[in-house]
């Protein structure tokens, strides 16, 4: 909106925002129902990867040397012996209500795991996202404010290489210069030993920590979430930063910058506010998709932190053809990568009134 | 009519600007000099690519330098440098001394914020004392909407450029440049991307609007009808350089650089003769620019010097001046 609210009446303030939250909910409804049928498409392809598979799901919960009346009664009970999409039907009924069964692996309710080893990796992706996010757009301004002076060579070259660098290479090279050379960030697991984890709020430990106000263990967490959270976001910086300054340079030379130069516009506004909107659209959809593809290509930055997250449970279910845990898992990042994907549109259509304008009009 | 003896606002002298590109530098302005006077409606005339566009980007500095470089020449605005001003020098030039409507209104409005975003920062930092609330910034826009005639000026402010018509887009681009009230206007082809009647609405709002507020004004156009209805003098552009300057009424009655004949003659007449013949040839290569005199490989009179001068601006009567050795004695 064109003027600042304390412009308005309050009357007036009540109606926009009325009219802007009423918009709001109806996109997000709108595409929360789209949602549904995306994660029922995803649910029949999870339950069919775990029935064409070879074995048999009950001799595998059981063990080769159990009896077989103990495999037959088991058979019975998971409904094995039923018609594909009654099993189906049995299966999505459980699954949305949580239960995914007992993981072979942990031989826990699988649900119980995802609770304990999710919000470990989301806060990992979330810290990581945050430094994409604020240092790529950073170095993306800078890099095309400069374009082929000395300063973009730097940043070009350095993205490039942190684009082509595996995160696992930059975890361990941080690792041996900060944790083992430098001893400045600890090198291990979520919290150092002899703290008390704090009261299981959100599962993020660092927010769990503030919540508790417990600074100790929240400065705690932090140094324990430097390290991987900078390896694993290193490639997504670097492609943010790449992406920023190649849109960022493309808009300098639109005839908009140039009238808005002639008419006066001091040059700090030009940049900060009529450059940088139109310059982040394709960025923020690339993050979106980065912040997303973390959760689960963490594995071995996760391996090699010893950091207790969902990646490597997952990769672990994979190799022990543990179905029950590996459909949770991909159903968790299933819903995170739809949830992103609705935030991203939310973002890109604040940012892009031609986008939400169509979007009205189509409705 | 403007005096001739009152002191020019703008002199550009021996403007030069050249674009890196693959292979070489594209020597496109090759020395332009032009004077507009306090008040004065002046026209510049030439065809595509001949470099009136970015010889008024370069005026105001706003060329995108890499890959455009203003080699040589000086831009005086009052009597100062334009090209040596610094940042904060320049800004005050910029919107209050000098403003410019672009080509293309489309192009020229920034697709992702709204009217009253860009209009309200316009009048804001184009204000001369003081700082404006934002209530007085609301009111000048809505009166410099109502000045180029848009209707409901209120819903404008909070529409995009997507929302608005050719017209009214030009129409806000107009207001806009206004709206810093600039001792000089220069209008780049205004309405050219619009249809023939809006065009002319247009531009007719516009010339009233700088003769309301004496508002000096370079105006580029291609059509020759509006130069002489609209402008005190004329400037003819031909390859990077002015080819000849003369006031308006004298030009049209005795052309006499071959460029600007031929080009008075390719305006198409409804009565008798149909459409006219042109000038023959292109604009040249700007990359090997032709020996001497631009013009030489199109001009009907070539002789041997032409080849291997440029030639100078000769006087051949009051106020008009033109580069042709024809006229040289």
């Amino acid at each position: 909106m064109a003027w600042s609210p304390s412009e308005m009446t309050l009357g007036d303030q009540a109606t926009l925002f009325k009219e802007l939250a009423m918009r709001l909910v109806t996109f997000i409804l709108r595409r929360a129902l789209h949602s549904i049928f995306v994660l029922l498409g995803l649910s029949v392809v999870i339950f069919g990867i775990s029935r064409i598979l070879p074995g048999d799901p009950a001799r595998m919960a059981v063990g080769a040397r159990a009896p077989q009346w103990v495999v037959d009664n088991l058979r019975a009970q998971m409904h094995l012996d039923e018609p594909l999409f009654v099993q189906y039907g049995y299966w999505l009924a459980d699954a949305v209500q949580g239960k995914f069964g007992i993981s072979l692996v942990t031989r826990r309710e699988v649900a119980e795991d995802i609770k304990e080893f999710f919000p470990a990796t989301l806060e990992l992706a979330l810290f990581a996202g945050i430094l994409m996010g604020g240092f790529g757009i950073l170095l993306g301004t800078i890099s095309a404010q400069h374009k082929d002076r000395w300063i973009d060579n730097v940043v070009r070259v350095l993205s490039y290489l942190g684009v082509v660098t595996p995160a696992f290479v930059f975890a361990i090279i941080f690792m041996l210069v900060f944790g083992y050379w430098l001893k400045w960030l600890p090198t291990i697991g979520r919290l150092s030993e002899g703290l008390t984890r704090p009261p299981v709020i959100t599962g993020l430990m660092t927010v769990d920590a503030l919540l508790a106000g417990d600074l100790v263990v929240f400065w705690d967490a932090l140094k324990h979430l430097i390290l991987p959270a900078v390896a694993l976001a290193m490639g997504g910086l670097a492609q943010e930063a790449r992406i920023t300054r190649a849109t960022m340079s493309d808009n300098l030379t639109k005839d908009y910058i140039a009238a808005e130069r002639a008419l006066g516009i001091p040059e700090r506004v030009i940049m900060g506010k009529y450059l940088l909107k139109p310059s982040l659209i394709p960025t923020v959809s690339i993050l979106g998709l980065d912040f997303a593809g973390t959760l689960s290509s963490a594995f071995l930055v996760e391996l090699i932190f010893n950091w207790p997250g969902i990646s490597r449970y997952g990769i672990n279910a994979m190799l022990r053809k543990d179905l029950n845990a590996i459909a949770a898992v991909i159903l968790v990042l299933g819903v995170v990568f739809i949830v992103v994907n609705i935030i991203v549109d939310i973002v890109v259509a604040y940012l892009d009134p031609r986008i939400r304008l169509s979007a009205e009009r189509s409705e | 009519m403007v005096r001739m003896d009152t002191p020019p606002l703008l002199e550009v002298r021996d403007l030069q600007v050249h674009f890196k590109v693959f292979g070489g530098h594209l020597k496109v302005l090759d020395g332009v000099n032009m004077i507009v006077r306090a008040g004065e409606k002046v026209g510049l005339v030439g065809e595509s690519g001949c470099g009136k566009t970015t010889t008024m980007k370069a005026i105001l500095r706003i060329l995108p330098q890499p890959p455009a470089k203003i080699v040589g020449g000086q831009v005086l605005f009052r009597g100062q440098d334009v090209l040596r001003m610094r940042p904060d020098e320049l800004r005050q030039i910029r919107g209050r001394g000098i403003s410019m409507i672009f080509q293309d209104p489309t192009a020229a409005l920034n697709p992702v914020f709204t009217i009253g975003q860009q209009l309200g920062d316009v009048i804001r930092y184009s204000h001369r004392n003081g700082r404006l609330d934002a209530r007085q910034i609301q009111l000048k826009a809505l009166q410099s909407l109502k000045e180029v005639a848009l209707a409901d000026p209120e819903r404008l402010l909070h529409s995009y450029p997507i929302q608005l018509s050719g017209g009214m887009r030009q129409r806000v681009c107009i207001a806009m440049a206004l709206a810093t009230q600039p001792e000089l206007l220069i209008a780049d082809e205004p309405g050219t991307s619009l249809d023939v009647t809006i065009q002319d609405q247009i531009l007719r709002l516009l010339h009233n609007l700088v003769v309301e507020r004496n508002t000096s004004i370079i105006l580029i156009t291609h059509t020759l009808g509006v130069v002489r209805e609209v402008t005190d003098r004329v400037y003819v552009m031909y390859a990077g350089s002015i080819v000849e300057s003369a006031p308006t009424k004298t030009l049209f009655a005795n052309p006499m650089f071959p460029y600007t004949r031929g080009l008075m003659q390719s305006v198409p007449r409804l009565s008798g003769g149909g459409v006219a013949e042109g000038i023959p040839g292109r604009i040249p290569n700007y990359l090997h620019p032709p020996s001497g005199c631009r013009f030489h490989p199109r001009c009907p009179h070539v002789m041997e010097i032409c080849r291997r001068e440029k030639p100078p601006m000769f006087t051949v009567g009051e106020e008009h001046y033109v580069a042709c050795y024809l006229y040289a004695c």
